[in-house]
């Protein structure tokens, strides 16, 4: 199985294999030796030459994260062989939504339609439970289809905006 | 003793309260709103009660409807936690009328110690030392210019209906105090429905230590060891420990005298909290009385080997206190941690949501007191508080060293928490060396956050990860991305969209 991994913004290639149980894989022409499984959904255990990582999965509605230890990474997979995935190709570098994390009113847009926008910079502001919320760009890109304006309602879940 | 005990709260606090309802042996009733259905305090229960739509005014602070649910199940008590209730003559007044035993003060004493001015007066009565100040409400700009003046600044505005911060202001000058009073006195009636606000000198970098007491009915008051609550965060505490780690015991003891004299003052019964500042040099002033179970009662419980709750049950009932002062010992150190669902990277915004994933610490000397379980989805509509975890050890360093091992096996995935702010704070060098203040929090957070070095293996191990999650544990909600964010299905609710309409409003 090969795929294109993005994790934190670095590329990887990957290709896994496993045979007769035993995992192996080639990443980026590395060849490591592997030994996996999963004791419960979206809990993995992996051992590498005796070291243990117990990796956690989170997804979001638009993100999948990784936590490796105490940190959490940003990750995107691609299977290229893949038609359904070709299709809505989320490598981190497509167009990415900007989701309403919770219901609220939008009261402010920071970056207007079609202007520049960077990676963690804040495109809208979205007052809920008394606190105003900046919602940030994912990456660095050209925000389209502004869908909120200010005074507009929103349910968690709806999309803001995308940035390209 | 009691025949059933209806427990008038939510979260994590009604779970603790149920438990210990079940070891004594007594049924317990819980109630929820709409949108806590299926919230962990409801399925550990014996009995439970709707109440109504998710704002807290339309259930758990709505006096009328928690009666009936008492009336309706039996209940002959109340134990109200801690918030909504807990502190609220009125309901404890309604207790009464209805025949129903509040578990905890009565609503007397809490009237006396909730005007904060009104304490100061009855307090000064009982030879308590105070921070210098107004024991009575300013009318005026010009009082409060020649009160400063004679207090010496910096002083403090308070609201004296008031707490958690609001109507509160430090003033360094004269010149600012005239605006400071009027946005004050503006916020505390917003907040308080009372405009009255009081001055004390406000003390610098001081730390918050609050001391236990614990009355029965008969007049048996004692002190239970104190607790130091200086790591705030916009006045809420975050992390709190006992024993205070500037406390020794001739400081305990004399702390601990004052304190029964204010309960005793106050004609206080069952289980209560007396505030005080200290600063530096180990003077201490009363601050404030809780006349309720507060968040933070583990630390206690840890290191006196005592169940509050028990005890709070017992007295309420009528029983006499098991024990006298020279019986309570403190052993150990207990330290625990707040979680919230919140983003630390995004000014701590409430963080609510599906929990997707939780992976729990335990082992020795870890408590973990609890509302939340995966699968859960946590309401907007309350204070995020999802769980306390709580590390105790022989002596402050074991303590924090299995609080720390402990966050690393906890993880919460699906939400937001606060966790990670627990590993800066018990790494800083400033905790560890218990050089510790009600500024310590801010000061951290201004810090630059330590830039872990940029593991590579990590983001390699990652990219395996990632490939062998795809084979062994395929991602198929991806292909539909309402359903992805687990309370896919539940957003569409409208029960619970009308909930948080309300809850906006």
């Amino acid at each position: 199985m090969t795929y294109e991994v993005t994790v934190e913004g670095k590329q990887f290639r990957l290709e896994l294999n496993r045979i007769d149980g035993r995992w192996q894989c080639s990443l980026d022409g590395h060849e490591i030796h592997f030994d996996a499984v999963l004791p419960r959904r979206d809990v993995l255990s992996i051992l590498i030459e005796g070291k243990a990582y117990e990796i956690k999965r989170e997804r979001t509605a638009t993100d999948l994260h990784l936590w490796v230890g105490p940190r959490r990474y940003d990750v995107h997979l691609r299977d290229p062989r893949s038609l359904r995935s070709r299709a809505t190709a989320d490598d981190g570098k497509g167009p990415r939504k900007l989701v309403a994390p919770m219901p609220g009113k939008v009261v402010r847009v920071l970056v207007p339609e079609n202007e520049e926008v960077q990676a963690g910079e804040g495109v809208l502001v979205v007052e809920a439970m008394k606190m105003q919320n900046e919602i940030k760009s994912p990456k660095k890109g050209i925000v389209r289809k502004l869908i909120a304006a200010p005074g507009a309602n929103v349910n968690a879940g709806d999309v803001l905006a995308v940035v390209e | 003793m009691f025949k059933k005990i209806l427990i008038a709260n939510r979260g994590e606090i009604a779970v603790r309260v149920i438990r210990a309802c079940r070891e004594l042996g007594i049924p317990s009733v819980a109630v929820f709103s709409e949108v806590d259905r299926a919230a962990l305090h409801v399925r550990k229960a014996d009995e439970a009660y709707p109440l109504g739509p998710a704002a807290a005014s339309e259930s758990y602070l709505n006096i009328d409807k928690i009666i009936s649910a008492a009336r309706k199940s039996g209940a002959d008590a109340i134990h109200p936690g801690y918030g909504f209730l807990s502190e609220n003559p009125r309901f404890a007044h309604a207790c009464g009328e209805a025949g129903i035993k509040f578990i905890g003060p009565t609503a007397a004493s809490m009237e006396m110690m909730g005007s904060k001015t009104r304490a100061r007066q009855n307090m000064e009565k009982a030879g308590v030392p105070f921070v210098p100040g107004t024991s009575r409400g300013v009318d005026s700009p010009e009082e409060a210019l020649r009160v400063s003046e004679k207090i010496g600044y910096p002083v403090m505005l308070k609201a004296a209906a008031g707490g958690g911060g609001k109507g509160m202001r430090l003033v360094h000058t004269p010149q600012e105090l005239p605006s400071a009073l009027e946005s004050a006195r503006s916020e505390a009636q917003r907040a308080f429905a009372s405009d009255e606000v009081y001055i004390e000198k406000a003390i610098l970098n001081p730390r918050h230590i609050e001391m236990q007491v614990l009355a029965d009915e008969y007049g048996n008051t004692v002190y239970l060891g104190e607790r130091e609550c200086s790591i705030q965060r916009r006045h809420q505490k975050v992390l709190e420990e006992s024993p205070s780690p500037i406390v020794d015991s001739d400081m305990r003891s004399r702390m601990g005298e004052i304190a029964v004299r204010v309960a005793k003052a106050a004609g206080y019964t069952n289980a209560g909290t007396i505030e005080f500042l200290a600063d530096q040099q180990k003077n201490f002033y009363f601050l404030e009385m809780n006349t309720r179970l507060q968040v933070e009662h583990p630390v206690t419980e840890l290191t006196t080997g005592l169940d509050l709750v028990h005890l709070q049950i017992r007295i309420a009932a009528g029983e006499e206190l098991p024990f006298r002062q020279q019986d309570v010992q403190i052993r150990g150190h207990a330290i625990e941690c707040r979680i919230y669902a919140e983003d630390p990277d995004n000014h701590y915004f409430p963080s609510p949501g599906k929990i997707s994933l939780l992976l729990l610490p335990s082992g020795p000397g870890i408590r973990r007191d609890s509302g939340m379980y995966e699968g859960w989805t946590v309401p907007i509509d309350y204070d995020p508080l999802l769980a306390k975890l709580i590390g105790y050890g022989t002596d402050r360093e074991q303590a924090t060293s299995r609080l720390v091992r402990a966050l690393n096996e906890y993880f919460v995935g699906g939400i937001k928490t606060n966790i990670s702010l627990f590993r800066r704070i018990l790494n800083d060098p400033d905790f560890r060396t218990a050089r510790l203040d009600t500024g310590f929090l801010d000061r951290l957070l201004e810090k630059p956050q330590p830039q872990e070095a940029a593991d590579s293996n990590a983001a390699r191990i990652a990219a395996i990860a990632a490939g062998v999650f795809a084979v062994l544990d395929p991602d198929t909600a991806r292909k539909d991305p309402a359903s992805l964010n687990g309370g896919g299905g539940d957003m569409h609710s409208n029960w619970k969209r009308i909930g948080r309409e309300e809850a906006l409003k």
